[in-house]
């Protein structure tokens, strides 16, 4: 694992049983995240994926490579466009920093409507 | 309360308050929570029969289907303030979590809040809002297990830009037509496809001009093509609107048989190499445009 490195793209199928799983899983009960009604008439285009489940898939996006002895240290993430139900969320990652056995991933993921996530995550992996 | 001052004292009051009172998970980290978790976002990390996901600690503090926020909660407190004076949407932008251990298993987590910092008001994408960051820390006992920097963007939604009404095709923007153009807008009109020729030495050439590049000659004549060719480049345009014209729509500079190239709208699927042929729309008695389609012989 090396500076430069890049992660194999992920895509995730953001179908509503996953938005809901996930929203319920996370404990978030917000209606946008399980009712396509309500979430309509706030002004959203369908329910979306919640900020605990985002985290949660890029942490796993970065484990996934990185291999379960990596320690994760550190999830920064920036929010932009939701990601709806119906949406292919696809996830981009590179390593960009190194320091002994910390690494930096920086990861992007995109939805056809912009980038829903973008941030950084720290690990530690094994000597 | 929409002044800014005022809503910056009110911050300030909030963040001296400091830590808001722990407030303890409703169940200890567990199994059960994390296998539905890792089910859910399709985890199959090995790892996490003993230790929860680090990912998931915010999770042990939710406050569930029907939570409320605690009284002494910085960012319920200034959510009210910022909603008082007219910032009325919220929109999350980021999330920052640092977690100094992964929790074990029968832990049982609490969580504070800070609030720390409120700046506004800033114009947005989204409309003029204020920028609010807390930070939560989770702690086991007295240890602190993890921290998380949150912030939000409190915005008064931004007015919806009206609809543009379509332009009618009546209004289609016309072609500057003088002495040196008038060849080639009388052949539209004739259903002829004309390029300039150069009346001393045969160049062909488009857009025309006064004189040949070539020779200096003077005295354009024309030559009818046969109107067909191959799509050399183009480009979709989306934006900004044109009269008379609905977007996206294709314009392609197609490379003729005889060997020059000209720029018209395009009418389907655009690819370079695409062969094309000219057709002819009548717009008034005054006007006929030429536009490519894409050749049934293909």
């Amino acid at each position: 694992m090396r500076i430069g490195d890049s992660l194999p793209e992920w895509h995730v199928e953001a179908t509503p049983t996953f938005v809901i799983s996930t929203a319920i899983a996370t404990r978030d009960f917000q209606d946008v995240h399980h009712d396509r009604d309500l979430a309509i008439k706030r002004g959203s285009k369908d329910i979306f994926i919640n900020i605990l489940t985002t985290t949660g898939l890029v942490q796993r996006y970065v484990t996934d490579w990185a291999g379960p002895e990596a320690l994760v240290r550190q999830v920064n993430i920036r929010l932009g466009a939701p990601c709806y139900a119906y949406d292919t969320l696809k996830f981009f990652g590179q390593v960009v920093e190194r320091e002994n056995q910390e690494l930096t991933v920086e990861v992007v993921g995109r939805t056809g409507h912009g980038d829903h996530v973008t941030g950084v995550v720290k690990i530690e992996v094994p000597a | 309360m929409t002044d800014k001052s005022a809503i910056e004292k009110e911050a300030a009051r909030i963040a001296e308050r400091g830590e808001s009172a722990p407030r303890l998970a409703r169940d200890p980290v567990n199994l059960p929570m994390i296998n539905n978790w890792l089910e859910a976002i399709g985890d199959q990390h090995p790892g996490y029969t003993e230790v929860a996901p680090p990912a998931m600690v915010q999770v042990w503090t939710m406050g569930g289907l029907h939570g409320q926020r605690t009284s002494d909660d910085p960012l319920g407190a200034m959510m009210a303030i910022l909603d008082e004076a007219g910032f009325t949407s919220v929109v999350a932008t980021n999330s920052d979590q640092t977690y100094h251990r992964y929790l074990r298993v029968g832990e049982h987590v609490s969580v504070t809040s800070t609030l720390e910092d409120v700046t506004g008001p800033k114009k947005t994408a989204l409309g003029e809002g204020w920028f609010v960051t807390t930070r939560s820390t989770w702690y086991v006992g007295d240890e602190p297990v993890a921290e998380m920097r949150f912030r939000v963007l409190k915005c008064r939604p931004a007015e919806k830009p009206a609809p543009q009404p379509e332009a009618p095709r009546a209004q289609a923007i016309r072609p500057a037509i003088n002495r040196d153009t008038e060849y080639f807008w009388e052949g539209c009109k004739q259903g002829e496809l004309r390029i300039q020729r150069c009346g001393g030495c045969g160049l062909l050439r488009h857009p025309p001009g006064p004189m040949c590049p070539e020779c200096g000659a003077t005295k354009p004549k024309y030559l009818v093509s046969d109107g067909r060719g191959v799509v050399y480049s183009y480009v979709v345009h989306h934006h900004p609107q044109v009269p008379g014209k609905q977007t996206p729509f294709v314009v392609a500079l197609v490379e003729l048989d005889e060997g020059v190239r000209m720029l018209f709208e395009l009418d389907g699927e655009p690819s370079i190499g695409l062969p094309v042929e000219v057709v002819f729309t009548k717009i008034d008695d005054e006007l006929t445009m030429p536009s490519w389609r894409p050749r049934a012989d293909r």
